[in-house]
């Protein structure tokens, strides 16, 4: 125990085990997301390379890594390529203070939420970069649509996300996980005693999330059949990867936020079955259960258009989620404000 | 009113993606139906028309073509050319020689129903693909019978042994051997 909490081995496991933990889901949920596809459209998905496809990743990165880096004439170079960094270095940042278990975790700080959503918006910013510079038409109308969608879209979370702070009263990652211990009947997503609407408040999370990661049936910015490939239009090889890999980087981020906020993190959803070793497993069991979900929804539902979906978060979810806002707040203080009246 | 048809409306609405999303997890966990092309084949159904071939004859392992050639008369696109042969012992003349010129051929089967001894038939081959046209405007289908007859003659149980001559008179059996004696 004293070997770990020396600072600089402390920061060396940290820096491996997340880019290790960040690499190993991109390319494994890549495959997942495949075969995902294929087994709800009835097909396989990808099956030849090793056994049932498990060597797919390895195939896709050789491919991606043996082809060459370019960057085309006329692009604007240091955006062009520093919007790879920017799109992949939140979410390995977001990590740090996420709790896989009671213990383990990078970095204990006491405004862990607030970090993970102020460097979450960081996310809108790269894509928007990576579109501008790229000095494509459609790249630049991809970067336009990703601005305004995540406007739109932050506002709801962060509503739905001060709704939450108001039951928690701490914005550390930890402690709120803590809060939930007990069954999980003690998750936030059932506290309906604290807000009747709190499972309405976390299928806004989760719409929010989709829409943050610019996943289907929000993901206007590389509606392939309009804008190409979009804000990714000009890159090849390993800088798509990168994107790529992002996206993907960024759904295990939303997902970890959505089990520690609402699922319980760490805590077992019943009494039993928790500990140190128990905890991560529910944990990656609760977050690997909503990354299926997000799969699950990308093949389901097609594409929305644009107009539908700024009317779906300016006319129905950011009114919910104010609604839900003062509903909580109502149950919270109006008892005490009687009491101090009569 | 106006407020709760929104609400309606909403909830309508979110009822709509869940019962999409029942219904793709439903698909999900049904039976893959891809069939691996190389690896698997599809049978072909009934009525599916390759090029045409000579029936084998399941009882005797040849053709039932007496060489009238009703066929070649009846091809709008002149492409089968029909010999034939009378052999030794045999009342009717025999296919000797059936050139097919698939090239030209439409499948319109008229050949197939002119034949009155329903001696040709649509194949059900389908993988017809070759590297030039030589493998298709002579196809020899007198030769395709012979190495389908050799199949089928593997697949044939041996031939009876002829029947043995019947005996002149059959034995008697000793009648006082069949009857039970009774010690009483």
């Amino acid at each position: 125990m004293t070997f770990l909490s020396i600072e600089p081995v402390r920061i060396l496991l940290y820096l491996v085990g997340i880019c290790a933990f960040v690499g190993a889901n991109a390319a494994y949920l890549v495959l997942a997301e495949r075969k995902g596809a294929g087994r709800i459209q009835r097909r396989p998905g990808p099956n030849e390379a090793g056994y049932a496809g498990w060597l797919q990743p390895v195939a896709d990165g050789i491919k991606l890594l043996s082809k060459q880096v370019m960057i085309p004439p006329g692009t604007d170079r240091l955006l062009f390529c520093l919007a790879p960094l920017m799109v992949m270095a939140p979410p390995l940042i977001c990590l740090t203070v996420i709790p896989f278990g009671e213990n383990l975790f990078a970095r204990n700080i006491n405004v862990g939420l607030l970090l993970v959503f102020s460097l979450g918006s960081i996310n809108v910013m790269a894509l928007m970069l990576g579109g501008w510079a790229s000095r494509n038409k459609y790249a630049v109308i991809s970067a336009a649509r990703v601005v305004s969608q995540n406007v739109a879209y932050e506002i709801p979370m962060l509503l739905v996300v001060i709704t939450l702070l108001m039951v928690t009263g701490t914005m550390n990652l930890n402690e709120i996980v803590q809060q939930q211990g007990g069954g999980f009947w003690h998750w936030n997503l059932f506290k309906v005693w604290v807000n009747p609407l709190m499972p309405v408040t976390f299928v806004i999370f989760f719409i929010c999330m989709l829409a943050e990661t610019n996943r289907a049936p929000f993901d206007m910015a590389e509606a392939e059949s309009e804008l190409l490939a979009g804000a990714f239009t000009e890159y090849g090889g390993m800088g798509f990867g990168v994107f790529f890999m992002a996206e993907y980087a960024n759904i295990v981020v939303g997902c970890s936020m959505a089990t520690v906020l609402f699922l319980g993190g760490w805590q077992s959803p019943f009494v039993i079955l928790s500990g140190p070793v128990f905890g991560p497993l529910w944990f990656l069991a609760k977050m690997y259960a909503l990354i299926l979900t997000v799969i699950w929804v990308r093949w389901t539902f097609p594409r929305t258009q644009f107009y539908g979906l700024l009317n779906l978060s300016w006319k129905i979810l950011i009114p919910i989620s104010l609604f839900t806002l003062l509903l909580t707040g109502a149950v919270m203080k109006l008892p005490l404000a009687l009491h101090h009246l009569f | 009113m106006k407020m709760k048809a929104a609400f309606q409306e909403v909830y309508g609405g979110f009822m709509s993606l869940l019962t999409g999303m029942r219904i793709t997890l439903g698909q999900a966990f049904k039976p893959v139906i891809t069939v691996q092309y190389p690896r698997q084949t599809l049978k072909m159904p009934a009525r599916f028309r390759g090029h045409i071939q000579l029936v084998l004859d399941p009882k005797t392992g040849k053709s039932r073509c007496t060489a009238c050639k009703l066929c070649e008369r009846a091809c709008p696109s002149d492409c089968i050319a029909v010999d034939g042969a009378k052999l030794e012992g045999q009342k009717r003349k025999s296919v000797t020689d059936y050139q097919l010129d698939f090239t030209t051929c439409s499948l319109c089967g008229s050949c197939v129903e002119a034949c009155p001894f329903d001696a040709i038939e649509f194949s059900k081959e389908y993988n017809v693909v070759a590297f030039s046209r030589d493998a298709f405007n002579h196809m020899d289908l007198v030769q395709r019978l012979a190495a389908r007859r050799e199949i089928w003659a593997q697949n044939q149980p041996p031939a009876p042994p002829p029947p043995e001559p019947p005996s002149p008179a059959p034995v008697a059996a000793p009648a006082p051997a069949s009857q039970p004696q009774n010690p009483a």
